[in-house]
């Protein structure tokens, strides 16, 4: 399968605190990747680096399209400004504002764009209403328009579960499994439980990245790696998907 | 109300008017890209910082808003690139800018030589002495400032709102932001003469936030704060020539007056509504 990015034994410090050590992790073509990990354990900072955000001290990123201009980025919407003055429909199409000319106008094309999609994901309706107007979920749903408006190869979810209601979660999962027949994901999420159930590989974030090759894994092999999720030995749900190993 | 009429005849009315018009649409315009983009405190900053720019072109007999519009846009850019620098207490820095411009500008207006200037007039503004010179630079500021936004508006708005997806996009958000704030900076130096120092932040917000009160589009709320912005320097020149006041204190407490008036009506407007759906 091709490969569309690599990161080879990438370090990155904030200051003089290391954050991630050696980490090496390729991405290939429809891949479904859930990334795992402790609060502070370096998810986020990894995202940022696969998108171009942040710079590592040291090691490599080789990208299939030559730079990240096609990969697609939802961040933790608890950065978002929500009184900004902006509607859904402008949020959407800010998503292409490196696909047109410096000076140029949105043309009809990237509107009906941005409209198709919006109604496929079943907040047409919303286009014109302010973000502040909106609830978590249908905010979560506005930015992942604006991340795959652009069609990307690589579409990153930083934890698009939070403040979101359960109904939201189901559905996003389900909008995820078929952009994932289009493009491969990497999603964050502390809902250990759920994303097990879609994703097809995981990664633990702890300073060190451990790549497991499919969507079981074990409480030994967690602790192995370093990487203590709660969730994983107390809730209901994570318990079922432990059965399954073998 | 012949009174008024009356007041079309002299010239430093016109003048005053067609400075009112002028600094409503570059307020308008770049003080609702300061309120969207909570940039207010920034704004506040350079204001002040570019007395010093005042004091010292005063010191060396050069013009005093050529002086602060290159102390303001120096400072501007100076605090754009210390709020990228997350080490930095970046509201620590601007406060300091803040306080270190106003004493340069005192000092240096008290160093120089033979008659002081009217401090007043620069603190407070006085809208009747503008002159054709300030009537060219913000005419000519208002037609920068309307090209970019009408070629920009969208791309000037993306960025505001979400700066590090731009950044992901590839967009020159660095630059962009360095034009804006330099942009800002202008507007504020060449606004000064009316408003003075002092109070033109309020020239930056209160129509704006007028505005926005009765619309989320940004668009929108440009046209409303320049509207509210001219409707309240009009209220406040009548209320400067009526009681011999100072006009940037009595346009601002036209604003005020406005603000309170809107409040009421969106409030009445909200009561209405739920009264209907009952």
């Amino acid at each position: 399968m091709n490969t569309l990015l690599e990161l080879k034994s990438v370090n990155y410090a904030y200051d003089h605190k290391i954050v991630l050590r050696d980490v090496n992790l390729k991405i290939r073509e429809n891949d479904f990747l859930g990334i795992i990990g402790p609060n502070g354990g370096g998810k986020t900072t990894l995202l940022k680096i696969v998108v171009g955000l942040l710079k590592p001290m040291s090691g490599e990123i080789i990208a299939r399209d030559g730079d990240n201009s096609r990969i697609g980025y939802l961040p933790q919407i608890n950065q978002i400004d929500k009184k900004f003055p902006i509607s859904v429909l402008d949020v959407v199409l800010s998503g292409l504002m490196s696909h047109k000319k410096l000076f140029g106008r949105y043309t009809l094309q990237n509107r009906e764009k941005a409209e198709a999609l919006m109604s496929r994901i079943g907040i047409e309706h919303l286009k014109n209403k302010n973000i502040g107007e909106l609830s978590g979920g249908q905010l979560q749903r506005v930015f992942l328009c604006r991340a795959i408006v652009t069609d990307p190869h690589l579409l990153i979810l930083d934890e698009p579960d939070t403040y979101v209601d359960q109904n939201f979660e189901g559905e996003l999962y389900e909008i995820l499994d078929q952009l994932n027949k289009q493009m491969a994901i990497i999603i964050v999420s502390h809902d250990v439980g759920t994303i097990f159930s879609h994703v097809k590989t995981i990664a633990c974030v702890n300073k060190t990245l451990c790549y497991h090759d499919s969507n079981i894994i074990s409480s030994e092999q967690l602790k192995a790696y370093n990487c203590p999720i709660d969730l994983i030995t107390h809730g209901e749900v994570p318990h079922r998907v432990l059965k399954h190993h073998h | 109300m012949n009174a008024i009429f009356e007041l079309f005849q002299y010239k430093f009315f016109l003048n005053a008017m067609g400075a009112a018009l002028l600094a409503s649409i570059s307020c308008g315009i770049i003080g609702s890209y300061i309120v969207a983009r909570r940039i207010v405190f920034i704004s506040g900053g350079i204001t002040h910082a570019s007395f010093g720019g005042i004091g010292i072109a005063w010191f060396l007999g050069l013009n005093p808003i050529l002086g602060a519009a290159v102390f303001g846009v120096f400072s501007a850019l100076g605090i754009e690139w210390i709020s990228k620098k997350t080490e930095v207490r970046e509201d620590s820095v601007i406060g300091i800018l803040w306080a270190f411009g106003m004493a340069v500008g005192i000092i240096f207006i008290y160093l120089t030589p033979g008659y002081a200037p009217n401090l007043m007039s620069f603190l407070f503004g006085n809208i009747l002495t503008v002159g054709s010179l300030d009537l060219y630079l913000l005419t000519g500021l208002c037609a920068i400032i309307i090209l970019v936004f009408s070629l920009l508006m969208r791309l000037i708005l993306f960025v505001a709102f979400d700066e590090e997806y731009a950044k992901t996009q590839k967009v020159p958000m660095q630059f962009l932001n360095y034009f804006m704030i330099s942009l800002v900076a202008l507007t504020i130096v060449l606004n000064i003469r009316m408003v003075g120092i002092i109070l033109v932040i309020s020239f930056l917000t209160i129509p704006q936030t007028i505005a926005n009160m009765f619309t989320q589009d940004f668009k929108k709320m440009i046209f409303g704060a320049i509207g509210f912005g001219f409707l309240g320097s009009f209220m406040g020149l009548l209320i400067s020539y009526r009681i011999n006041a100072p006009s940037g204190a009595t346009i601002i407490f036209s604003f005020v007056i406005l603000f309170v008036l809107a409040k009421i009506i969106q409030m009445s407007i909200l009561a209405v509504k739920r009264s209907t759906r009952i």
